[in-house]
């Protein structure tokens, strides 16, 4: 148990039983603030403890005429003493209270002693088990419904364009394609550098260096440019649509809309796909050149001139691996902004749910690419792309 | 006979956000334990004004001082001291949404005091009995109605034994009963305890109850149009803000035309 010692100039406290010409009973004396309290805390505890036991049953008196000053803290501890006392089948009553500081104790007084029926339930494993199982099974049946509804209106949008709010989606688009434009640059021309660079060297062993070039644009266009591009667009766009909307459903926005007849889906959801869909397949292709610049700039080190690079890149890279690249970027572009929104209008309440959306949206819009990707690969295989 | 200095002293205080100026010139001293309301219509300045007062936002002119000592200019040590002896219950509450009842008004404990735990538990228990949440204390935020996380908010606001509360419109969202227990509550905290109470609040019933002193603030002069006692002003003020407040008149049956908003 730790000892609280008093700061210098306090005046001391204390919290004693005694004897009142026969009958027990509790003094209690002194500066009842926090520093007081914090000193007495345990011993008073324990005096009560002792007083009460010997009562068996009866009232144990305390004497508070000789509180100088009484705060919260010494409330606290009057409660304290009161629910030790009840603990062992006695009555505190308080006697000798100053008008002001009996003021402060009916603010309190009706504290319930016990706490047991106030603490939530802890739940068990079976129950714990069940509750994620439901959860997972509420999870599925909200993305298939979200799926549904989402296609549904994106094929009332194909019928009627006019009704799609299209200065969101041009705003959308800034935030999604024009402001990535930097970091999309820099990691493609980091990547294709860095690529290029490691197998030069690699191949130069053999005197294969000149066949970086089919490599490099192979490998960019069929595979890293989209999978870069949309694990990107996860981490900057996925988690900003689910913080987005998240935020929206926690003030109450997103019941707001309901209510005025509007379909949030209509609303949030399409706009932000509709961008996606637009930018990410131009983000892909400005990922792809910027690693060929990184690549050309490696082939041009080792003494090649630019034209023996773009020949070979074009020659190698056939229409076919370019458009397998778009069609699996759109595919990732919707995967990753309908995850993102999704997890947006899953958060449940309180402020960390708005994060754990975020972290969902762009965990689970990972697991998504790569499985689609993997998909892909076994598509591309049967059908000789 | 000690003259008794002003615990809050609000000196040629401008204050605004950017470039836009809510309050201008304003000054005026709040005692140790009076009750003290600001009054105006939305959107006059009353948040802006608190949130000056209590140092969240530096003035654009003028200074606050807090028994003496300007949050702006004093040490990080000083500054800790003067926040330390006021509570503040903001007016949308801003309770934390990660953390029990129980947790939200332990928190400022555990940081600030070494009180054993149980100690702390029973202070938090018995701030929380004080606004009849007691029944709550494992509740999170999310899980409450609007004028319990008002409560809830005021139970934190008092945790550390405060010396001046400020309260943002505290009886704003709460049921008649409520409130009046809040106006109980307030008078027995400052007769008890002697705390300064600076409140925001449009409630009339409130306002005569409780205040000292009350200033109004009007959005389109940017400044106090009237101060004293409320019930002194209701019945013999002839500002036509004042008597528009507590009247309860719409502008247009104010009877004179509003020169200064003419250009409007
Ligand atoms: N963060 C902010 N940035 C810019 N202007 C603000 C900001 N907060 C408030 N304002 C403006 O300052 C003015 C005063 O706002 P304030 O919140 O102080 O009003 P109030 O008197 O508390 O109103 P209410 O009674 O509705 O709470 C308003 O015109 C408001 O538009
Ligand atoms: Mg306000």
């Amino acid at each position: 148990m730790t000892h609280h010692p008093l700061p210098k100039d306090h005046p001391g406290a204390s919290v004693l039983a005694d004897q009142d010409g026969g009958s027990l009973r509790l003094m209690v004396r002194g500066r009842l603030d926090a520093p007081g309290t914090a000193h007495v805390w345990d011993e008073a505890a324990a005096a009560a403890h002792v007083a009460a036991g010997n009562l068996q049953g009866r009232d144990l008196p305390a004497d508070c005429s000789a509180i100088e000053y009484m705060d919260g803290s010494g409330v606290a501890l009057l409660l304290k003493l009161r629910e030790v006392v009840a603990a062992q089948g006695a009555t505190l009553a308080l006697t000798g209270l100053s008008p002001q500081h009996s003021q402060l104790i009916d603010l309190t007084w009706h504290c319930p002693d016990q706490l047991d029926s106030l603490i939530p339930e802890r739940r068990g494993l079976a129950h714990r088990v069940g509750m994620a199982a439901s959860e997972t099974l509420v999870a599925t049946r909200e993305m298939v419904s979200f799926v549904g509804e989402a296609s549904v209106i994106i094929a009332g949008v194909i019928r009627h364009p006019s009704r799609v709010r299209w200065k969101d989606v041009l705003l959308s688009c800034v935030q999604v394609g024009v402001d990535s434009l930097f970091i999309i640059t820099l990691i493609g021309f980091l990547m294709g550098l860095i690529m290029s660079f490691q197998s030069a060297i690699s191949l130069q062993r053999f005197g294969g260096e000149i066949f970086v070039p089919n490599m490099l644009g192979l490998v960019m266009f069929r595979e890293m440019g989209p999978l870069v591009t949309a694990i990107l667009l996860a981490a900057r766009s996925g988690s900003a649509f689910a913080a987005e909307i998240g935020t929206m459903k926690i003030n109450e926005e997103l019941d707001a809309l309901t209510t005025m007849g509007l379909s949030p889906m209509r609303f949030l959801v399409v706009p932000k796909l509709l961008s996606a869909l637009a930018m990410v397949p131009l983000m892909t292709i400005f990922f792809n050149l910027a690693s060929l610049v990184g690549g050309a700039l490696v082939m041009l080190s080792l003494g090649y001139p630019l034209v023996t690079f773009t020949s070979r890149v074009f020659k190698y890279v056939h229409y076919s691996d370019f458009f397998g690249g778009m069609a699996k970027a759109l595919v990732f572009a919707v995967l990753v902004a309908g995850v993102g929104c999704l997890r947006g209008m899953q958060t449940r309440s309180g402020a960390s749910a708005v994060g754990l959306s975020t972290t969902s949206a762009v965990v689970s819009g990972i697991i998504f690419i790569a499985f689609a990707d993997g998909l892909f690969a076994v598509a591309f295989y049967y059908l000789k792309i | 006979m000690t003259a008794v200095h002003p615990i809050i002293s609000v000196r040629n205080l401008t204050c605004g956000y950017d470039d836009t100026i809510v309050v201008e010139n304003v000054s005026f001293d709040i005692m140790p334990g009076e009750v003290f309301i600001i009054l105006g219509g939305s959107g006059c300045g009353k948040s802006t004004l608190l949130k000056n007062m209590i140092g969240l936002y530096e003035p654009m002119a003028g200074q606050v001082l807090i028994d003496g000592r300007d949050l702006v200019t004093a040490s990080g040590r000083e500054r800790d001291e003067i926040i330390r002896r006021f509570g503040v219950m903001y007016q949308m509450g801003a309770l934390f949404g990660s953390m029990s009842l129980l947790q939200n008004v332990m928190l400022p404990l555990e940081e600030f005091t070494d009180l054993p735990r149980e100690a702390m538990t029973m202070i938090a228990r018995s701030k929380l009995a004080m606004v009849n949440l007691e029944k709550a204390l494992y509740k999170m935020p999310a899980a409450l109605s609007g004028g319990m996380r008002k409560r809830a908010a005021i139970a934190r606001a008092m945790a550390l034994d405060p010396t001046i509360l400020f309260l943002d419109e505290p009886g704003a969202g709460l049921d008649p009963i409520s409130s009046a227990e809040l106006d109980e509550l307030v008078l027995s905290l400052s007769r008890a305890l002697g705390i300064t109470f600076v409140i925001v609040t449009h409630e009339l019933e409130s306002i005569y109850k409780t205040a000292d002193r009350v200033i109004m603030l009007d959005k389109d002069v940017r400044t106090i149009v009237a101060q004293g006692d409320p019930r002194v002003l209701r019945d013999t003020s002839e500002n036509i803000y004042v008597k528009r407040f507590f009247h309860r008149m719409p502008s247009q049956d104010a009877g004179t035309p509003r020169v200064d908003c003419a250009a409007e």
